[in-house]
């Protein structure tokens, strides 16, 4: 008979295995480069695409191409409903309260651009101050750098120890009645740190002050529920999450959307317009001028209901489980260091190697087959917080195999060889 | 041999690890910083210009194995060379790192600089390969804003 303990064990192993099945479901992982099976672990850029989301974006060309909310006609009903079906699946997926809640944008950057433009100009004022931390992408940096000259605000930025983790004592000092906006990263692009976002959104909100979130690279690995953190405002990116490039979500709480400008004026967010005075339409259209992506939204609805057949837990132990493994793995390599090593970490690997540039490994790693991302990785301030020009980053998702983390750390002894 | 042993070649590893001419100058008559924001390879490039005559290189910063060793490799060649002939070893090596066809009497001008026929192969890291060379340029253009490959 089995112990409860080897049951735990066989079942985890069962749901792995699961998860491992999962790759086929990708068909550009097949792939050889440069004579080598393809090995991407640059997920943090971009995620790879299963057939059902190609085939998605496949089928509404063939089938159902219109425009929405326009025609009387078939096929514009059509559109629109595959358009607002995405629209109503998103909101499942975040567990939003309302569908007027999901506001499709580009991505994650058009999202805080948003925030940034049309919340910001409107409660931040001179002398004002706008929190952000120490590990951002530079698309939740610049928004508010432009938002904070244009109002005489201030930028103020929570800083981050050698682990890069948020020192918590400063955060809380630095939410003062000054502060309008609080704006953090849910997972650290570069260094993988997964913040505490729930206790950090009600340590902003016991001051009254709202919070956004960066969300793109928390919601490939977890399952995200904009309620349960009572997050004022969520905005991820759908090609991080399986789905097709140029088009997010910025999910915020009704009553602040409502008492929110337009960000962009055209076609769709209005009522009616003369030229004397225009009427804005409801939310969420208020926000979305223009033909919008409609490929891309339902490309990212397939996305979502992909997801919903995987087991979503079981991944995210799976993904950890790979982390460990490539971590202490990597950590063979002689003179290699792992940049961001906070107790709390998503699936990303960001390292340097003594007296070897990350664009030199990257060259190396690609002749292997690899795919890694070198560079500065859009956040800059964390290069300077760490005092490297650059890192190379390894980024895995759950169709990576220890296999493939095998491959990577002989091609870094490769790296080393071929440099000394 | 792998593409990728051909880009990294002894010349270029040598320049790479003990990089030449690699020191501030003090008297130098012009000197521009270049910067690649794509991956932060950064050199400030030192020019001791007497008229035409390009009497002392030295260059400063970091970077890359490859553009390391290009701007190495770049200072010892142009040392004590004038303006125009500068300007046409950058012209060869421009070609070599693009991929296009070098003309009768390039190699042997090329030199050293041959070493860095690889790097056509590697479109990603033509910048990296050029960047000194770019700001040798706008040193002897007089231009002293900073140069970016971007």
């Amino acid at each position: 008979m089995q112990t409860l303990e080897q049951l735990a064990v066989q079942e985890m192993l069962d749901r792995f295995n699961a998860v491992k099945a999962c790759r086929h479901h990708f068909p550009l992982l097949r792939q050889r480069v440069n004579g080598k099976p393809l090995v991407y672990l640059d997920n943090a850029a971009t995620s790879q695409k299963p057939q059902v989301v190609i085939d998605a974006v496949m089928r509404y060309y063939e089938e159902e191409n219109s425009n929405i909310h326009r025609g009387v006609h078939f096929l514009s009903e059509r559109a629109t409903q595959a358009y607002e079906g995405a629209r109503t699946k998103v909101q499942r997926f975040l567990n939003a309260g309302e569908q007027r809640e999901i506001i499709f944008v580009r991505g994650t950057t058009e999202g805080i651009n948003l925030v940034a433009h049309s919340y910001g100009r409107r409660h931040v004022g001179p002398g004002d101050e706008v929190l952000i931390s120490a590990m951002e992408h530079h698309s939740n940096i610049v928004p508010w750098q432009i938002l904070c000259e244009e109002r005489g605000a201030a930028l103020r930025v929570i800083p981050i120890n050698d682990a890069g983790e948020l020192v918590m004592n400063d955060y809380a000092r630095m939410l003062t009645p000054r502060t309008k906006i609080v704006a953090l990263v849910h997972v650290s692009n570069a260094l993988g740190t997964v913040n505490p976002v729930k206790r950090l959104i009600s340590m902003a909100h016991a001051k009254n002050i709202p919070v956004l979130i960066d969300g793109a690279q928390a919601v490939p690995h977890m399952r995200v529920d904009v309620r349960d953190l009572d997050a004022d405002f969520y905005a991820f990116s759908a090609h991080k999450v399986f789905g097709p490039t140029g088009i997010g979500v910025l999910y915020g709480k009704e009553a602040l959307l409502e008492a929110m400008p337009p960000y962009q004026g055209g076609g769709d967010m209005i009522k009616s317009v003369t030229f004397e005075k225009t009427l804005y339409n409801d939310l969420p259209y208020k926000f979305e001028a223009g033909t919008p992506n409609i490929e891309g939204t339902i490309g990212l609805g397939a996305a979502i209901d992909y997801i919903n057949t995987l087991d979503v837990d079981g991944i995210a132990a799976f993904e950890h489980d790979l982390l460990r493994y490539a971590t202490d793995a990597v950590l063979q390599v002689p003179g290699l260091r792992i940049i961001g090593t906070a107790k709390e970490k998503a699936a990303v690997l960001s390292f340097v190697m003594e007296g070897i540039h990350p664009h030199d490994i990257g060259t190396i790693l690609d002749d292997e087959g690899i795919a890694i991302r070198t560079g500065h990785h859009c956040a800059q301030p964390v290069m300077q917080r760490f005092g490297v020009p650059a890192t190379a980053r390894a980024s895995f998702a759950f169709y990576n195999t220890r296999e493939e983390v095998d491959v990577l750390v002989s091609a870094l002894q490769k790296v080393r060889e071929v440099l000394s | 041999m792998s593409s990728v042993r051909e880009l990294y070649q002894q010349v270029i590893l040598d320049h790479n690890k003990s990089p030449r001419n690699f020191h501030a100058m003090e008297d130098a008559t012009r000197h521009v910083e270049g910067y690649n924001p794509l991956c932060g390879d950064h050199y400030t490039v030192f020019l001791k210009l007497i008229g035409e005559f390009i009497q002392d290189v030295s260059f400063t910063g970091a970077g890359c194995a490859i553009s390391k060793a290009s701007a190495s490799v770049m200072s010892s060649m142009v040392k004590g060379k004038t303006r125009a002939e500068a300007e046409a070893l950058f012209h060869d090596f421009h070609t070599l790192v693009t991929g296009g066809t070098t003309g009768n009497g390039q190699v042997e001008r090329l030199g050293k600089l041959a070493a860095f026929a690889g790097v056509s192969e590697y479109p990603a890291r033509v910048k990296c390969a050029s960047l000194a060379w770019h700001t040798l340029r706008a040193a002897l253009e007089g231009d002293a804003s900073a140069v970016s490959t971007e």
